[in-house]
């Protein structure tokens, strides 16, 4: 009945690490993510064809420049966070923690750019369930409505990345994420990525859509 | 299949920076575009730019940046049919509101 201590210690001691498994357990979440989001554009899909000429005018009256210019800042956080991830590959630790801040910066530029935009809609008395919104026509109100809610929720990932994010900078201060150990930081890019491709579908659907 | 992961993890396949900014130069090129196109106020147009290059730009976000133009051929088919159940939905979603 004597069983060999041995196994088990040297599984405790050693540090259980299984590359393969964590990127594809993001990759699965980053699925969910596209199923969550896609729900939400064929909603706006439907609403669109039932109400075209509604979408069309309500689409009019967002901020193209503002749209684009967000869409630039988001275009270049994907950029700053592959750099990221490149730069402790090459053992490169504070270029990574440079990127890396340089993301969260433009993280928060982007939001910061929403804040102003909503606010801009606010004043203008459109929010959802305000009086001068639900005098107008069902379509515009359709469209608000999901302007709000899919850029919210959108607004909602940015948030919660460049939380993340700074975690992972305290983890490659402490040299908990390294040249060979690296996958927290990979999967976090994914996470940032996936944000930025939902962005890329929204900049037409929205701010161009008239 | 652990000797697999192993190499995996100690010689993963690293791209320098120079491919990746040559990526996000392509990407703001395309959101030139397609806001020029849009801004044309050419349905056809822009339409063409929704349909075309707003696809590009994931598929480029998608491969580089996300790194699956080197991943193992099984991702890149999980991705697929993961893309591939999204596009059944919008079809499917569809063809009921203009069929019924």
């Amino acid at each position: 009945m004597s069983v060999p201590a041995e196994p088990q210690v040297a599984e405790h001691a050693g540090e259980h690490r299984d590359y393969v498994g964590a990127k594809l357990g993001m990759w699965i979440f980053v699925f969910t993510e596209l199923i969550l989001f896609g729900g939400l554009f064929v909603a706006y899909g439907m609403y669109r064809s039932m109400h075209p000429l509604e979408f069309h005018k309500a689409s009019g009256e967002l901020n193209i420049a503002l749209g684009v210019t967000n869409t630039v800042v988001l275009l270049t956080s994907s950029l700053t966070m592959v750099l990221s991830v490149v730069a402790i590959r090459l053992q490169r630790k504070v270029q990574s923690m440079f990127f890396l801040a340089c993301t969260m910066l433009l993280g928060a530029v982007f939001l910061v750019n929403k804040f102003f935009e909503w606010r801009a809609k606010f004043h203008h008395g459109i929010f959802p369930g305000s009086d001068h919104l639900m005098a107008r026509p069902p379509g515009e109100r359709l469209f608000f409505g999901l302007y709000f809610g899919m850029t919210g929720l959108h607004g909602l990932h940015v948030t919660i990345g460049v939380v993340v994010m700074s975690v992972m900078m305290v983890f490659l201060a402490r040299d908990r994420i390294r040249h060979n150990d690296f996958i927290k930081l990979e999967n976090t890019g994914l996470y940032w990525h996936l944000v930025d491709v939902i962005w890329i579908f929204l900049l037409p659907l929205f701010y161009l859509a008239a | 299949m652990s000797s697999n992961v192993q190499s995996h993890a100690e010689s993963p396949h690293i791209v320098g920076y120079a491919a990746f900014i040559k990526v996000w130069i392509a990407l703001v090129v395309l959101t030139g575009l397609l806001v020029g196109l849009s801004l044309t106020h050419r349905p056809n147009l822009a339409l063409l730019g929704l349909l075309v290059i707003t696809p590009t730009k994931a598929s480029l976000v998608l491969f580089y940046f996300m790194h699956l133009k080197y991943e193992s051929t099984a991702l890149k088919y999980m991705v697929a049919a993961a893309i591939g159940v999204l596009i059944i939905f919008i079809g499917l979603t569809f063809s009921d509101y203009l069929f019924r």
